[in-house]
């Protein structure tokens, strides 16, 4: 997992007329030229203060995902259907903390150190993927993370390996090599159940249906009319846009979901054969921006659980700490 | 009233059920330090620059290298170094290496002398 399309706009920020305001116009324009050129942008080049501030934001915000994200899957770690499920599903796990951490060194060589990321996290600054706001209420909904969530996230960070920022491309290219196992395992579990018995057949419908509306949320709100996209795309910081993002997940998953007889609950969904655009009914936003805003059913229990962990860890990681150690920004 | 999980792990936590969110939870150096970690794959191979840990020393550094380097796929082996030990040229004086391509003479490519064989075979043949 599990990068979504949308970035947290705080609130309180003034908001630039555009991005590169104030900026010495030469080390732009040859800044400008390198990404337009295909090359990499690394941690310790030029670079204009609104792309440090927006790859921090967005790099961390991927980073809380693949943390909380790991919180409904982990749940069923312990009541898995059977040990060959249990492994999958621990090394899944385990995998999206690793996700987390190439992610976090990768913001952190932007300057932001890991114990701000976290402490931002826990003080609500900044913002994790909106879907894990929600629970796994079953088995089935392990299936439908595993599968629909991974996907989408594939998607998403599939187009942001191709980004400008060097030590973010690398962590994706390996973080999207494992994605693919649990997008297959996730697969494995929702094909098993759709084709199962009638129970285990509503189990998935079920879960789907508690799942549809946030999966069409999880690209976030179109973004084609945001002021800010068009500089973000030339600085090749965002890829592809939220909604172009969300046709290319439909027009691959759609039929993945119907070929084993699960109906997707939206009876407005429908490819336009003119456009060749997936069209649907509305995901409810308003919910969207609800959630987002911290009253979703599981936003208080995610920071809860992560403020704890922080909180039994503390006296392990002191009794390690020795007074000479100093911090150094990690160099790729 | 006490937050009510579907992960009963969570409430045995007995998590507090107001608001969670607080100001300062870790300080500065609680994840210590970083390493730099190489990862070899075969023997006979390089040791590759990989990624970095953060680690309280180099033992715990290789202890987390394995589990996020080496957890799938093959290794033989693992270096780690502080990550203040490594000293790196600045990107700002990449000018350095610029005329190194046009050292040609410093390549096997940079020396033909064919044409000037079959010259001289033609003269002496002459
Ligand atoms: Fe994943
Ligand atoms: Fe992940």
């Amino acid at each position: 997992m599990y990068g979504g399309g949308y970035i947290h706009q705080d609130p309180n920020q003034k908001p630039k007329s555009h991005l590169a305001e104030g900026e010495d116009p030469i080390r732009l324009a040859e800044f400008e030229a390198r990404i337009a050129a295909g090359d990499k942008i690394e941690p310790r080049d030029w670079m204009p203060a609104e792309y440090r501030r927006q790859l921090i934001r967005m790099i961390e915000q991927h980073a809380h995902s693949e943390v909380i994200g790991s919180l409904p899957e982990g749940t069923w770690i312990t009541r898995a259907p059977g040990f060959r499920r249990k492994m999958a599903l621990m090394a899944k796990v385990q995998d999206e903390i690793g996700h987390a951490q190439l992610l976090y060194s990768a913001a952190e060589t932007l300057g932001k150190p890991r114990e701000q990321m976290i402490n931002d996290l826990i003080n609500g600054k900044s913002k994790y993927s909106n879907v894990f706001n929600y629970p796994a209420k079953t088995w089935a909904d392990v299936a439908v993370i595993g599968f629909l969530i991974d996907a989408a996230a594939i998607v998403n960070q599939v187009a942001n390996s191709k980004g400008s920022y060097g030590p973010y491309c690398r962590a994706l290219e390996r973080i999207c090599y494992e994605e693919s196992f649990h997008l297959k395992q996730g697969h494995d579990i929702f094909v098993f159940l759709a084709t199962g018995t009638e129970v285990q057949k509503e189990m998935v419908q079920q879960a789907l249906n508690r799942w549809w509306k946030p999966i069409m949320h999880f690209f976030g709100p179109s973004d084609k009319s945001s002021v800010h996209t068009e500089t973000l795309m030339r600085w090749k910081v965002k890829m592809a846009s939220n909604d172009d993002m969300r046709q290319q997940f439909l027009n691959m998953y759609v039929p993945k979901i119907r070929e084993v007889g699960i109906t997707i609950p939206d009876a407005e969904l429908k490819k336009n054969p003119l456009t060749n655009e997936w069209e649907f009914g509305d995901p409810d936003w308003a919910e969207f921006y609800e959630v987002i805003k911290g009253n979703g059913p599981c936003n208080s229990e995610r920071i809860a659980v992560r403020k704890w962990a922080e909180d039994h860890g503390r006296w392990v990681r002191e009794a390690l700490l020795k007074p000479s150690h100093r911090y150094t920004v990690p160099l790729a | 009233m006490k937050l009510n999980s579907l992960d009963p792990r969570v409430n045995r936590m007995e998590l507090p059920d107001e608001n969670p969110y607080t100001d300062q939870v870790l300080h500065t150096m609680e994840h210590w330090e970083t390493y730099e970690v190489f990862h070899q794959k075969k023997r006979g191979t390089q040791h590759v620059h990989c990624g970095i840990v953060h680690a309280p020393n180099a033992d715990m550094a290789l202890l987390f290298a394995k589990e996020q380097f080496a957890r799938r796929g093959e290794t033989s082996n693992l270096w780690v170094v502080k990550t203040e030990h490594v000293m790196a040229v600045d990107y700002g004086d990449a000018d350095i290496f610029e005329t190194t391509p046009e050292k040609v003479y410093r390549d096997a490519s940079g020396y033909k002398v064919m044409d000037r064989i079959n010259e001289f075979k033609k003269k002496q043949n002459a």
